[in-house]
């Protein structure tokens, strides 16, 4: 029954209904494999419990941020309606709901991080990117953002760069980030595979 | 000092893949109680052994599992609590990042133990690192043949999924878990019932938390008398403590139950005392949630007791002169840090992290950071200080789930043990607010 879900809808969904900007809004058919696996981890008839780690993916492989579209997109792959897509895109920090960044910048605010010099971070942060937490550089490159704890209390203050993590952060070793970045050319980056490939 | 139990052969160059763990002894205890114990003896063991959760209640481990509802004919859930986002807490990213492992082993016994077939690690999203590394580890196991169908040729079959959260304190607590699992909005449900009966669609569940479940290998391989005798009174073992704030060697430690606070903090092998020379100011034991203490009543009881950790110890003289220790999240403070700033900090975590369904949870956590703020920055009236305390008492006990009392207690405690700085910051904004700038200024390199 499952399988009938992913397949049918998955094939009617696939290159007819949901068209943005001239663009189709689907999975390619290997990624639309794996969602297929990630939805057989769950009881029969309990599919939306693969809703979470559907979202990430759609987020990562369909445009860094979760549309209209593509949350409609998603519903129908689960068989669920749009509204409760809609409910839980809007209830987690982690998926967006706007256009991003190349590079999302999070930078833990949280009292541990606080008082190991994480306010002079985001100072730093606001400065060399010339924007305010929220907001985006004009070239598209950089988005900044604040979060709280990122689990990485010892090694503060942290950020987190499209979910790769940076630690030990201070204004100098920021500036090399960012450089680095921009330069597309960031040798010690975290892990940064994609969703799909972390599921075995 | 009892030796590492939990985080035994660390230091084992590759111990993080299957082959290196297992030439190490890993895996024994698998076997040992598939092959030689009934799940009513590996429940029994894990009972003797006095375990408690590690997750932040610290309920006993072995009377959870007893509450199970083993006579309903529905299939029956173990679900990892990996969410980790307790401010000050990273012990069980750690864990896992360095012994994927011993959690396995933990998950495949504890499954054995309640009769589970399917298993979840719920992790949160930020961790998508460790969602790679957990899979690797449980594909190996797979390949080995201690997960999936006959398990080391038993009858037991066993399969763990990864499922990651996507950024919200709240489904930490273990019925928005549950909410998160099922695909939906991490609201808490309310209680009773118990996911013991109703838990994961609505069958019976465990939701217990990394280190607890990780714990549960070394239990029975050394059998849970011999685990009991470590650690002090009703706190046995061996508790990992992630140390941060203004310390020289921030990290995390195992260690028995019942070490003194004191050497905690001081001693070279673990915090090595308080960063550039500063005094101690505070510290909050177990997580943001927990009340914060002053240094003399962290170092001391009331009584003039040496200050242990331990549930008990930490918790002794209660709200009023105690604490408790929660997470295990230690959060140390030096003569520099602002008090008023961090519960300011902390009240800012809560109403962000409220998810909203009840109103003293979601209009209280909202005022207490407003009038929080207004005080930091100095535009705070005495009557104000009133006023939190009030807010907080409102709050407390009035709410679906813990998350309104762990946004209570921060700033009731901060208060009772540094209403002083309170006031300060109202008589003399100025000051305070010309010596945050110099602070802040100092970070500058
Ligand atoms: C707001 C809130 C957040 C929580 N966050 C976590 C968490 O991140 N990890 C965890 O293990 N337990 C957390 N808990 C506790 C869980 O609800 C649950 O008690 C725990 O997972 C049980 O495991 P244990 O018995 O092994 O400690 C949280 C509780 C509350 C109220
Ligand atoms: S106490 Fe707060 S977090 Fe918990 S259910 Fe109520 S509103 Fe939600
Ligand atoms: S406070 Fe920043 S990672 Fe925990």
């Amino acid at each position: 029954m499952l399988n009938r879900y992913i397949m049918e809808q998955g094939n009617i969904v696939n290159h007819k209904l949901f068209v943005k900007e001239g663009k189709t809004v689907a999975f390619s058919p290997e990624v639309l494999g794996k969602i297929q696996q990630l939805i057989l981890r769950y009881p029969e008839g309990q599919q939306k419990s693969a809703l979470l780690p559907i979202l990430h993916i759609a987020q990562e492989e369909l445009g860094g941020y979760l549309s209209v579209d593509v949350m409609d997109y998603v519903a129908g792959l689960l068989g669920i309606q749009p509204i409760e897509v809609y409910e839980v895109a809007t209830f987690y920090s982690m998926f967006y709901l706007d256009k991003m960044g190349h590079y999302v910048i999070e930078v833990c605010r949280t009292g541990p991080c606080a008082i190991s010099g994480g306010e002079m971070i985001m100072e730093h942060l606001r400065h060399s990117l010339g924007i305010s937490p929220g907001e985006t550089t004009p070239d598209g490159l950089f988005t900044l953002k604040e979060v709280e704890c990122l689990g990485s209390c010892g090694t503060g203050p942290v950020m987190q760069v499209n979910t790769g993590y940076y630690e030990h952060l201070t204004p100098g070793r920021v500036d090399k980030i960012l450089d680095d970045l921009r330069e597309n050319a960031n040798k010690d980056k975290p892990d940064d595979s994609t969703w799909v490939e972390k599921f075995c | 000092m009892g030796g590492k139990i939990l985080l035994a052969g660390i230091e084992i160059p590759g111990i993080r893949g299957f082959d290196v763990y297992r030439a190490n002894g890993g895996y024994a205890a698998v076997e040992k109680a598939l092959r030689e114990m009934t799940p009513a003896q590996v429940n029994a063991e894990v009972t003797r052994s006095g375990l408690r959760g590690r997750g932040g209640a610290g309920f006993p481990t072995g009377l959870k599992w007893s509450f199970l509802d083993r006579k309903s004919d529905k299939p029956r859930y173990l679900i990892c609590n990996a969410d980790e986002s307790e401010p000050g807490t990273f012990k069980d990213r750690y864990l896992m990042h360095h012994l994927p492992h011993r959690l396995i082993e933990g998950l495949i016994i504890s499954s054995f133990a309640l009769g589970v077939k399917t298993c979840y690690i719920y992790i949160r999203g930020e961790f998508k690192y460790l969602v790679g590394v957990l899979e690797k580890a449980i594909a190996e196991a797979h390949h080995h043949g201690y997960l999936g169908e006959h398990i080391l040729k038993t009858d037991f079959s066993l399969n763990i999924y990864v499922h990651p959260g996507a950024g919200a304190y709240i489904c930490g607590e273990e019925t928005a878990l549950l909410e998160s699992l099922e695909g939906k909005r991490g609201n808490p449900r309310i209680k009773p019932p118990f996911p013991a009966f109703k838990g994961l669609y609505g069958c019976p569940t465990v939701v217990n938390n990394v280190e607890t479940l990780a714990t549960v290998g070394p239990i029975i391989g050394m059998g849970g008398e011999e685990y009991s005798k470590l650690g002090k009174g009703k706190s046995t073992g061996t508790k990992l403590i992630s140390a941060c704030g203004n310390i020289n060697n921030p990290g995390v430690y195992e260690i028995e139950l019942g070490l003194p606070v004191e050497d905690f903090i001081y001693a070279p092998e673990y915090c090595n005392g308080i960063a550039n020379d500063k005094y101690l100011k505070a510290v909050i034991p177990g997580g943001s949630s927990v009340p914060i203490l002053p240094a003399d009543l962290i170092l001391s009881t009331a009584k003039g007791e040496k200050r242990l950790m331990s549930y008990e110890s930490l918790s002794e003289g209660d709200f009023l002169t105690g604490t408790m220790l929660g997470s295990g999240g230690f959060i140390v403070f030096d003569e520099d840090a602002c008090i008023v700033r961090n519960t300011w900090n902390l009240a800012h975590f809560y109403r962000h992290e409220s998810c909203g369904q009840c109103s003293p949870c979601r209009e209280g956590t909202g005022w207490m950071e407003k009038v929080l703020y207004k005080i930091e920055h100095g535009q705070g009236k005495m009557s104000d200080i009133d006023l939190l305390v009030r807010i907080s008492k409102n709050i407390e006990g009035n709410t679906i789930c813990p998350l309104g009392d762990a946004a209570a207690w921060p700033v009731a405690s901060a208060i009772r043990h540094f209403r002083h700085e309170f006031e300060e910051h109202v008589l003399h904004p100025a000051e305070v607010l010309e010596k945050e700038r110099r602070l802040s200024a100092s970070f500058a390199v």
